[in-house]
């Protein structure tokens, strides 16, 4: 194929195990539309929630470090699929490029100059660099049975004046990409809430509630499924679904997908080879009777 | 009235304007924040009010509350904040404060749970989940929660049983170490 995409990619740390399926169906999803991904040399843990609320400069260090093992490999643009991942480099990437006494500080630590000149995308953005017509002519399966609540969380969007993608409040951008594999997005009022992301160990009960209100919407709404573009919202919409039924029994269980999983099913690839069958909530597309 | 608490009283608002590059003198207490907060109602205090203390200078009560630690850092505030101020950031320098001065932290298993977890990105550069869970769990004593769900997570290949460590990890080691120092330099 012509004109095929090369972009670095950073896993994440939940890509290798919790998440294994979104790593699983991005690749298989990337092959099939012939992008290469070139993963970061030993790359490390962005310091995800827990160091950027206890110490700022530890946050910024760790991610930095990302960025500058992907400059010296000479990556110009890559992908973190994980939400949560994305928001620490962007964000950090973005402080040292407008602090210059943060930059020295951060180069000390790291003991290396940062050049910065790695674009950071989300998982959004990489299915828009592929391009709309590429994934479209490339759907050989028709997910018309599917009704998706599109569900963005918090760190896909914001700060929107650091990640520049789409409406802050009302994004439309993954319901645009799903609407090419004839899946149907429902109109829903939970699009941006938050699902309580790290608490979820600590403080399981706000989890539970406000992973509740926002699976509820969807199926108000009439979704059959959930699409989400972050291991942390997945693992509270989809593995905290357990939690809520045992406390709320009359729970309506909703299946949630990743949004490379959902991409994958249209390009043809079965649920096991997405790692759908990993989920808590079980999901398959309706067999087809011949 | 409380008095207010006059130890740091001059450098508490000036240290959180350093770690956030904002002034706290921006928020004009419209609410807005607190209104579309979606942990508000699990915090003893709004998070609004959490700027009005440090506006004030009444930093024990600012440093001492559970808001903090309960914001989920979603960063609803901040994106609809009329003066663009930053709240989660400004939240993330009010935790930071506290334990730089040693306050008792009221939402315990939430501090554990970051420090074990980054306990695994110290030690081997990545999160190890497995290491993750087993430390959380001795330090809180909370050692049956979720039981349930680990075999399962373990056979779908979910739970590795040994952590990857990364070949930088003496470079994430110094990372830690150097970021530490800064801060007992500081002190
Ligand atoms: S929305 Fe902004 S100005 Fe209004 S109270 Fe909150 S921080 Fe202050
Ligand atoms: S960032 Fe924190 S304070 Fe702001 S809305 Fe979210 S949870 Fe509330």
């Amino acid at each position: 194929m012509e004109n095929n995409l090369k972009a670095g990619y950073f896993p994440g740390c939940s890509q290798t195990g919790t998440a294994r399926e979104y790593d699983l169906s991005l690749r298989s999803v990337a092959e099939k539309l012939g992008t290469e991904l070139t993963d970061v040399d030993d790359w490390n843990c962005c310091g995800a929630t827990s160091a950027h609320v206890t110490n700022h400069t530890l946050a910024n260090a760790l991610a930095m470090r990302n960025i500058v093992q992907a400059e010296k490999q000479g990556l110009t643009e890559m992908v973190a699929p994980c939400a949560a991942c994305y928001n620490r480099l962007i964000v950090s990437q973005h402080e040292t490029q407008i602090h210059p006494e943060l930059k020295k500080e951060i180069e000390a630590i790291l003991d290396s100059k940062i050049e910065n000149p790695v674009q950071v995308m989300n998982i959004v953005e990489l299915f828009t660099k592929i391009g709309a017509d590429k994934v479209k002519q490339a759907v050989v399966k028709d997910l018309k049975e599917l009704n998706a609540a599109c569900y963005y969380g918090c760190l896909l969007l914001r700060p929107s004046d650091i990640t520049h993608f789409d409406d802050a409040e009302q994004p439309t951008s993954m319901e645009e990409l799903i609407k090419l594999t004839g899946a149907k997005p429902v109109e829903w009022n939970f699009k941006v809430e938050c699902c309580g992301a790290a608490h979820s160990i600590a403080r399981k009960d706000i989890v539970v509630d406000l992973s509740k209100k926002i699976l509820d919407d969807a199926v108000a709404h009439g979704a059959n499924v959930m699409v989400v573009a972050c291991p942390m919202c997945h693992t509270n919409l989809d593995m905290r679904q357990k939690a809520i039924k045992k406390e709320y029994p009359e729970h309506k269980e909703i299946p949630v997908l990743y949004l490379t999983e959902l991409i994958g099913l249209a390009l043809g690839m079965d649920e096991k080879e997405l790692g759908i069958n990993l989920h808590t909530v079980k999901f398959e597309l309706k067999k087809e009777t011949a | 009235m409380t008095t207010h608490t006059s130890t740091h009283a001059s450098t508490i608002a000036d240290e959180i304007a350093e770690k956030t590059f904002q002034d706290v003198s921006l928020c004009y207490q419209c609410g807005k924040c607190s209104a579309g907060c979606p942990v508000r109602y699990y915090m003893d205090v709004a998070p609004n009010k959490i700027v009005r203390f440090i506006q004030l200078g009444f930093y024990e009560e600012a440093l001492k509350s559970s808001t903090p630690w309960l914001c989920a850092g979603c960063q609803t505030c901040s994106t609809r904040c009329p003066q663009e101020f930053d709240l989660a950031k400004f939240m993330d320098a009010v935790r930071e404060l506290a334990l730089e001065k040693g306050v008792k932290v009221k939402e315990q298993d939430i501090l554990k749970f970051h420090k074990a977890f980054l306990h695994q990105i110290e030690n081997f550069g990545r999160a190890y989940e497995v290491g993750l869970v087993a430390e959380y769990k001795l330090k809180t004593m909370h050692l049956f929660d979720d039981v349930d769900s680990a075999p399962g997570m373990i056979m779908k290949g979910k739970l590795k049983l040994l952590p990857h460590v990364i070949k930088g990890r003496k470079a994430v080691k110094d990372i830690f170490i150097k970021t530490a120092e800064k801060k007992q330099t500081k002190k």
